[in-house]
């Protein structure tokens, strides 16, 4: 079973305390966003068979939502991290890079860099 | 390699000429032969869609020049999972249309294959135990006598003489009624997958297993071939039909899908004496159930909410399944369950499947059946085939492009359908 720490309220939370949100750091399409970058916005998600980052809410707990770094072959979870920010904090990357090593961040592509 | 032997003509005379002779004389049902450097046409994925797929090129188009390339073996991810059940009682019109083709084509598939694919149409309830589902499934049975599938309402009473162990009166969902279709049911699902690779290897396709694709190949736009893990192979067409790794194999081509992979979960208790001759959905509770042949009652469940290829159930998923289930039906309490499997579903976010040409030329893709992908695999290989061999997608799949989410034009399934898909 998946077991997740809340960010938020620090409570180790298993899955039926969960709801699962999706993948994480969308960017969201403004005004001036054509159609191909709507359509891809709101249905062309990564999918990613390996480390995936991804919004979870502490649904029946403290309510917040928070994000999660997680491999989705494996289940191994790398961490969790407040909702606040535009891409993982370093401390993720670093746990994520410790366990998969060939892994490489690509947010410089496509991905908004603070 | 020598070309693929014939696998000769099941029969009652093939029996009996065999039992005379201690069974020596079977041949292997399909070759099994090393992959030449070039195909007309290569299908990723040997499950039940991909080798419908290349069955119909044959059959209806004539394109044998075909290979089947499966990174594990044949008929062993979702063809091998799923809880066989078919029926097209769906909402809207597209659906309708291909999964009614696709039932009808399982009517005379072991025929068709000269394999016994063991369709057994003993008909399927949906459960309404809302007043919400009432409305819906009468809806759907509207909706379907004017599509031309044959579904009707049943009352309560009604349900209890067809499934003796349904309870009515459940105090958290109590069965208020039920759709029916007559000729829906379930087929051996092994046996299909089977069948047609049987049937695909007779007409000298190839079909490659443990061959992992690891790369497409294109050059300006169009499709040049794929690099695996027996070497690279060119092709001119090349169909993706792997379900949940359809956006792996997409990304290799260099476009995504509007695709997530989930785990979806069955188990299966102990035999038990015939109980139950048809096949019951509770689309509320998030269960369903057969009883197989062997006895075993066949229990799927829900899927999980996030994305996950481990092709494992969870037991949060078990518990709710089973205790959802054994209010309607109170005799499963005392079952052991054997058990328990998991698999990854390819879901949309309309819950309809996409039969699509992609934005490289050449490569077309069929996935997104989500959870109920068994039920649709001869409609799906029709309709697929024909994409594949005309390039521009007949009447059956045209409804069912990528173009649709960009669009808007969605063919939603998810709210008439649920999650038992």
């Amino acid at each position: 079973m998946l077991t997740l720490t809340c960010p938020c309220c620090g409570i180790r939370a298993e899955e039926t305390e969960l709801h699962p949100g999706g993948e994480a750091h969308l960017v969201r399409i403004g005004p001036e966003g054509d159609d191909a970058a709507f359509e891809s916005y709101l249905f062309a998600r990564r999918n990613v068979k390996g480390v995936h980052f991804e919004r979870w809410r502490h649904a029946y707990g403290c309510g917040k939502w928070f994000l999660a770094a997680r491999c989705t072959a494996t289940l191994q979870v790398f961490g969790t991290y407040s909702a606040q920010t535009t891409h993982p904090p370093a401390e993720i990357v670093d746990a994520i890079r410790a366990a998969r090593p060939d892994w490489t961040p690509d947010w410089t592509s496509d991905w908004t860099t603070p | 390699m020598p070309a693929a032997p014939r696998s000769g003509r099941y029969s009652v005379f093939a029996i009996a000429r065999e039992a005379l002779r201690h069974h020596s004389g079977w041949t292997r049902a399909w070759a099994d032969p090393a992959p030449r450097d070039r195909y007309k046409v290569i299908v990723v994925g040997a499950g039940g869609h991909g080798l419908a797929t290349a069955y119909y090129l044959g059959k209806n188009f004539g394109i044998t020049d075909v290979a089947v390339i499966e990174k594990g073996w044949l008929g062993g991810g979702n063809t091998g999972r799923n809880t066989t059940i078919i029926r097209s009682n769906y909402l809207q019109d597209p659906s309708a249309a291909i999964y009614e083709k696709s039932r009808s084509l399982y009517e005379t598939l072991s025929q068709d294959l000269n394999y016994n694919i063991m369709f057994s149409p003993r008909g399927l309830i949906m459960l309404a135990q809302t007043e919400h589902e009432i409305r819906g499934y009468k809806r759907t049975v509207y909706a379907n006598n004017l599509q031309g599938v044959s579904t009707e309402w049943l009352d309560p009473q009604q349900l209890k003489a067809k499934v003796p162990i349904l309870n009515l009166d459940g105090p958290r969902y109590p069965v208020l009624g039920g759709l029916y279709q007559a000729r829906g049911g379930t087929a051996r699902h092994d046996a299909v997958a089977w069948g047609y690779a049987r049937a695909c290897s007779d007409m000298g396709m190839h079909i490659i297993q443990n061959c992992e694709v690891t790369g497409v190949r294109t050059e300006g736009g169009q499709v040049r071939g794929v690099t695996t893990s027996k070497g690279e192979i060119g092709c001119d067409k090349l169909a993706i039909v792997v379900a949940g790794h359809s956006s792996q194999l997409a990304e290799m081509a260099g476009f995504r899908l509007p695709i997530e992979s989930v785990a979806l979960q069955a188990l299966v208790s102990e035999p038990i004496k015939p109980c139950m001759d048809v096949v019951v959905m509770a689309n509320t509770v998030h269960g369903y159930l057969s009883q197989s042949d062997k006895g075993e009652m066949v229990i799927g469940g829900g899927t999980d909410g996030f994305n996950n290829f481990t092709q494992r159930g969870s037991w949060q998923h078990v518990e709710e399944t089973v205790r959802a289930l054994i209010e309607t039906f109170p005799m499963l309490s005392r079952l052991k369950m054997l058990r328990q499997w998991g698999g990854i579903v390819d879901m949309t976010g309309d819950r309809s499947p996409i039969l699509s040409t992609t934005p490289v030329g050449g490569i077309f893709v069929n996935c997104g059946w989500g959870t109920g992908g068994f039920k649709a695999i001869p409609g799906s290989g029709w309709a697929m085939a024909e994409l594949v061999a005309k390039g521009t997608p007949g009447p059956l799949a045209e409804g069912f492009g990528l173009n649709r989410f960009r669009e808007g034009r969605f063919i939603d399934e998810s709210v008439a359908a649920g999650v038992a898909h």
